[in-house]
């Protein structure tokens, strides 16, 4: 089960070398993004667009906010 | 969507997934370093300036109140040990008895603006309140900095 983080976990794990997915639309991620964040908008989320992601490292995914 | 993205990351064989639940909207909020197309807009962590005067909850009249006129603002701000702003101490708060404690003459929760405030909407606002500055602080309400009224006007020609 995937957990819900907050941002000094975030930092924790972004600093032990996490990849960061933003799964917003790619005009959002254009407009302002984490550094270093990838993009993978939800609706594109599967194998092949995953494919460059490192199973063996973690993963953190993020949007706009909780809502 | 990010809890769908994380199940679905999960569902394709990833085993350490978490999800950045507060999202973009956290990070822009704590003045942190963004990349893209408007991250070369400033925003008011870019010009907030560390030169108020602070002090411990615990500290009296008689050795704030120095520090603050030497600052160059006529308020103090009371922070915690970690920096969470607590309250400001106004003029009046500083002409008390010299042995008060900060946090029993501090106007606690002053008004806060997010780091990430667009200069020309925090310029519209302390022109419409007619307030000579901003305080900048986190989502958990660590200080970051003063946003003077008079620096905002030169950014804004």
């Amino acid at each position: 089960m995937p957990r819900s983080i907050l941002y000094p976990e975030l930092r924790r794990l972004l600093d032990a070398g996490a990849q960061l997915v933003e799964v917003l639309p790619r005009e959002e991620y254009a407009e302002e993004r984490l550094p270093g964040a990838i993009n993978i908008p939800l609706k594109r989320l599967d194998a092949e667009t995953t494919a460059d992601l490192d199973k063996r490292k973690a993963v953190v995914v993020y949007c706009w906010d909780a809502l | 969507m990010s809890p769908r993205a994380a199940c679905r990351l999960e569902a394709l064989g990833f085993k350490q997934v978490y999800d950045y639940l507060p999202g973009k909207v956290d990070w822009l909020a704590r003045g942190l370093p963004r990349e893209g197309e408007k991250a070369g807009q400033r925003r008011a962590v870019d010009v907030a300036r560390d030169d108020a005067a602070t002090c411990g909850p615990k500290e009296r009249m008689g050795e704030v109140r120095p520090r603050v006129e030497a600052s160059p603002y006529g308020f103090g701000l009371v922070v915690s040990e970690r920096g969470t702003l607590l309250g400001r101490l106004r003029k009046v708060a500083l002409d008390d008895d010299p042995s008060s404690r900060a946090e029993d003459v501090m106007e606690p929760g002053p008004s806060t603006i997010r780091a990430d405030t667009p200069l020309d909407k925090l310029h519209d606002r302390l022109d419409r309140r007619g307030l000579k500055t901003a305080v900048v602080t986190t989502p958990e309400g660590v200080l970051l900095g003063v946003v003077r009224r008079d620096d905002l006007n030169e950014t804004q020609g």
